[in-house]
């Protein structure tokens, strides 16, 4: 296959015309992600998340730089919401990005969700499989603006970093309950206002209701990401949670993980859109859905007849 | 250009509908690009929220962009059409550029089209650049939109 040969030498329109067919899910795709998927696995993916407006782009260019003066090579995956309504999207994270829009070490791509909820986009993590196979060192996947179950990064990413700035409310509002616990760095951005000590103890408060965490303690640190303060700081910590996974042995257990996440997801896709297409190939399926309807049939009986035929 | 959200009430009269949409297959992909250095960029994010509008992802990526940084966005973003808004005057140097940078790269494949303040007699020569149409000041967006819907190269 010629594409992989592209994405070996890192071809960049090679690499980007692969992102936008896998996000189109067309079938060539899928051929090449086989193909590229025992290459996989080397790259470190640090997710970036938090409510809008807490700096995730800005922290994810300015944390581009100091990797890149570190010498390694960035891919940045930036998703943003669709519409609901129209199914169109503005992409707007490369505003904040434009220092690195000519260097050939980083390679920055936009996603929209396209309907998809969880604060990424449902070809999220075949794209970041793309820049991995490119061979891309680190790679930044920076969520949409999330609320307070929008969890998904976590099956992306070795190293999740929670934004969030001061005066959201009282008890941190915006990053309780399902953000909280995902959370391997908590970063309070445009810590130059007021509150941001506030809101630095409130984390720790927080924190200390939630024991139990394995022996990785959370640092919550500051910074000014327009100025460019705290980034080597958090660039630190990223570095320090790795090691930390590397010296437990838990960057294979996460990577088992998701790879099981990865595993059952396409089973149960695939699985139930072929059970469909057999079921309604000679309109059963809706003769059979409207015996539940008209209570001739009940729904849990008309599942397992459906299963047995299929031979499960 | 007023009549922008005409299309995204028809298209989301049903909750069916609205996930038809998000879910379609091919989304056409747009750069709104503002080369040169003038710091007006109304007409670009006019530009960028209707074609949003009329289901187009759209990557906007700000100010005073060199060719070079646009195309290199092109290039990453793998976008089907780049729309240009220059005020600056300086056209007639950027916008041909933006096509020989793509061409230098082998891409063939993109529409590249602008608005703006441009002189009528300056149009044929952009047009001769490979520039394929330009929208003056006063056209309406859905215009604009419909020549992108019928002039985007196919692709799987």
């Amino acid at each position: 296959m010629e594409i992989i040969e592209r994405i070996r030498q890192r071809d960049v329109r090679a690499i980007a015309r692969l992102m936008s067919l896998v996000e189109n899910n067309a079938p060539e795709a899928t051929a090449a992600l086989k193909e590229l998927y025992a290459i996989t696995g080397q790259a470190f993916i640090v997710g970036i998340t938090g409510p809008p407006g807490s700096g995730k782009s800005t922290l994810t260019d300015q944390l581009t730089k100091e990797f890149r003066g570190g010498g390694k090579t960035v891919g940045i995956i930036a998703v943003d919401p669709t519409s609901p309504f129209t199914g169109g999207a503005i992409l707007a994270d490369r505003i904040r990005m434009q220092q690195h829009s000519l260097d050939a070490g980083v390679f920055i791509r936009s996603m929209a969700t396209r309907g998809h909820l969880g604060g990424l986009a449902k070809a999220t993590g075949d794209v970041v499989n793309v820049l991995d196979a490119a061979g891309k060192e680190v790679i930044l996947v920076e969520t949409v603006g999330v609320g307070q179950d929008e969890v998904e990064v976590v099956k992306t990413a070795d190293t999740c970093v929670v934004v969030t700035v001061p005066g959201l409310g009282d008890d941190v509002q915006a990053i309780k309950a399902g953000i909280l616990e995902i959370a391997d760095i908590f970063v309070v951005n445009k810590a130059d206002r007021e509150g941001a000590d506030k809101t630095v103890a409130e984390l720790q408060a927080m924190m200390g209701l939630a024991p139990g965490r394995s022996d990785w303690s959370p640092p919550i640190l500051k910074t000014v990401a327009t100025q460019g303060q705290g980034i080597a700081e958090l660039a630190q910590g990223i570095f320090a949670h790795r090691a930390h996974l590397d010296r437990q042995g838990l960057r294979q257990t996460r990577q088992r993980e998701r790879s099981r996440a990865l595993f059952l997801e396409l089973l149960q896709e695939q699985g139930t859109r072929r059970l469909l297409e057999r079921a309604s190939a000679n309109g059963t399926l809706e003769q059979t859905i409207e015996r539940i309807a008209r209570r001739e049939m009940d729904p849990y009986s008309a599942v397992e007849e459906l299963l047995a035929k299929a031979g499960l | 250009m007023t009549e922008s959200r005409g299309e995204a009430t028809q298209a989301s009269a049903t909750g069916r509908e609205v996930n038809d949409t998000m879910s379609e297959a091919r989304k056409i992909r747009l750069l709104v690009a503002k080369p040169g250095l003038d710091g007006h960029d109304r007409g670009a994010k006019v530009i960028a929220r209707a074609f949003r509008d009329a289901g187009f992802e759209v990557i906007y990526t700000g100010l005073r962009q060199t060719p070079e940084m646009i195309v290199s966005a092109a290039v990453q973003e793998d976008v089907d059409a780049i729309g240009l808004s220059c005020l600056s005057g300086a056209h007639m140097y950027l916008f041909p550029r933006i096509v020989e940078l793509l061409r230098e790269r082998g891409v063939d494949d993109v529409i590249v089209f602008a608005g703006g303040t441009i002189p009528d007699e300056d149009i044929s020569a952009l047009k001769k650049a490979g520039i394929a149409e330009i929208f003056t000041p006063g056209t309406s967006t859905s215009v604009a939109i419909d020549f992108v819907r019928t002039h985007v190269r196919p692709r799987p």
